[in-house]
C-alpha cells in the first residue's frame, strides 16, 4: 500500500503536542494524559452508581435518573477520552455519523417505547398494563 | 491504493510521458472513517436491543425478576475488567505509535486477558441462570437479556479473536502503517463496546434490580 507517501497536510494534531513529524504515517490516537484522564474519570462516574444502587442511597425513582445521568456523562467521557471525538476528525464526518446515529438512536428508542407502553395501556384493558397481573401469577408461585 | 498510474492502451511503449498520474482524493484515514460508520450501524443494532429490552424487560411471565437473579458484585468485578481493557488497550495504542513492538505485543496480551475473564464471568452468569431453568425461553425479559447481553458478549469474542489476529501481525511484521491502522481501528471496535457497556450495566443490571 501507498499510504506512506501521502504529504501530510491535516489537522490532526489533537492539540497535545504529538507531531510525530519523524515518523508521519503513525497518526497520534490520544495521548497517556488523554487515557488517564478519561479512565480516572470513569472509574468515578462507573463506581457512583453501583454504590447508590447497591448501598440503597436514594428513592428508588430518584436513583433511576440519577444512574442515567451517569451513564450518559460517563458515554460522553469515553466519546472524548478513548475514542478520540472531536468535531474535526475525519473531516468533521466521524461527528456528522454520530449525530445522524444519535438521531437514528433517539427515533428507535423513543418511539419503540412510546409506542409499546401506549400499546399495553389501550390494547390490554383487562390485563393491566407492566404486567401487572403477570406479577400476580408469579407471587402465586 | 490511494495512487494509481494509469497507462494508455495504445501507448504501452516505454515513453514515460504516455503516463499520467492520477492521485484520488478522498479523506485521510478512510479506512478509519468507513470503520466508525460500521461501528455507528453496529451502534442501531445495540440501540434495537436496548429498545427491545426496555419494552420486555418488566415481562416476567411468572419467571425471576432482574432483582432476583442479578449479582451485582460480579456485575462491578466485570465492568471493573472491560474499564482496565480499556485503559491498557490505550497503553497499547501509545506504544504502537513509538513503534514499540514488544510494549504494544505486552499490553495486547493484558487486554486480552481482561476481556477474557470478562467473556468468563459473563458465561458463568448465563450458565449459572440456564442450570437454574432460567434460559431465554423463561420469559420475556429473559429473552431480551440473552440477546442484549449475549450479541454484547459475542462482539467482545470476536474483538478477542481479532486482537490474537493483531498480536500475530505485529510480532511478525512490527508496527508499519498497515498494521497501525489495524490496531486503530480495533481500538475503535474495543473502546466502543466499553461505551455499548456503560449502557448495558446502567440499565440492565443496575435498574434492573430496582423496584
Amino acid at each position: 500500500m501507498s499510504d506512506h507517501h501521502h504529504a501530510h497536510g491535516h489537522g490532526h494534531d489533537h492539540g497535545h503536542g504529538h507531531g510525530h513529524h519523524d515518523h508521519d504515517e503513525l497518526h497520534a490516537h490520544g495521548s497517556f494524559k488523554d487515557y488517564t484522564i478519561g479512565f480516572i474519570l470513569s472509574v468515578i462516574l462507573t463506581a457512583i452508581p453501583f454504590w447508590l444502587v447497591m448501598t440503597h442511597q436514594l428513592a428508588p425513582g430518584t436513583t433511576k435518573f440519577v444512574i442515567l445521568g451517569f451513564a450518559a456523562v460517563q458515554v460522553v467521557v469515553h466519546m472524548v477520552y478513548f475514542l478520540h471525538m472531536n468535531s474535526k476528525s475525519e473531516g468533521g464526518w466521524n461527528m456528522m455519523a454520530l449525530i445522524l446515529t444519535a438521531i437514528l438512536l433517539f427515533i428507535v428508542l423513543t418511539g419503540s417505547i412510546w409506542v409499546m407502553y401506549h400499546m399495553n395501556a389501550n390494547m390490554m384493558p383487562n390485563m393491566g398494563n407492566d404486567g401487572g397481573s403477570v406479577h400476580g401469577m408469579h407471587d402465586m408461585q | 491504493m490511494s495512487e494509481i498510474n494509469v497507462t494508455h492502451a495504445g501507448a504501452a511503449s516505454a515513453d514515460p510521458s504516455s503516463r499520467y498520474y492520477v492521485r484520488e482524493h478522498h479523506p485521510e484515514n478512510g479506512t478509519l472513517l468507513g470503520f466508525w460508520i460500521y461501528l455507528m450501524s453496529d451502534c442501531l443494532i445495540f440501540a434495537c436491543l436496548f429498545a427491545t429490552y426496555a419494552v420486555l424487560g418488566r415481562n416476567y411471565a411468572g419467571g425471576p425478576s432482574g432483582a432476583e437473579i442479578f449479582e451485582l458484585p460480579t456485575v462491578a468485578l466485570n465492568t471493573a475488567f472491560l474499564l482496565f481493557s480499556s485503559i491498557t488497550y490505550g497503553f497499547a495504542m501509545l506504544a504502537a505509535q513509538k513503534k514499540n513492538v514488544k510494549g504494544t505485543l505486552v499490553w495486547l496480551a493484558i487486554t486480552g486477558v481482561l476481556g477474557a475473564c470478562f467473556l468468563y464471568l459473563e458465561l458463568d452468569e448465563f450458565a449459572h441462570l440456564i442450570h437454574e431453568g432460567y434460559g431465554p425461553w423463561r420469559s420475556g425479559f429473559l429473552t431480551a437479556f440473552f440477546s442484549l447481553v449475549g450479541t454484547h458478549g459475542l462482539h467482545v469474542t470476536f474483538g478477542i479473536v481479532w486482537l490474537v489476529t493483531l498480536m500475530f501481525q505485529v510480532g511478525k511484521h512490527g508496527i508499519h502503517a498497515a498494521n497501525y491502522r489495524r490496531l486503530a481501528c480495533l481500538s475503535m471496535f474495543w473502546h466502543f463496546l466499553d461505551v455499548i457497556w456503560i449502557g448495558v450495566f446502567t440499565y440492565v443490571y443496575l435498574m434492573g434490580v430496582l423496584p
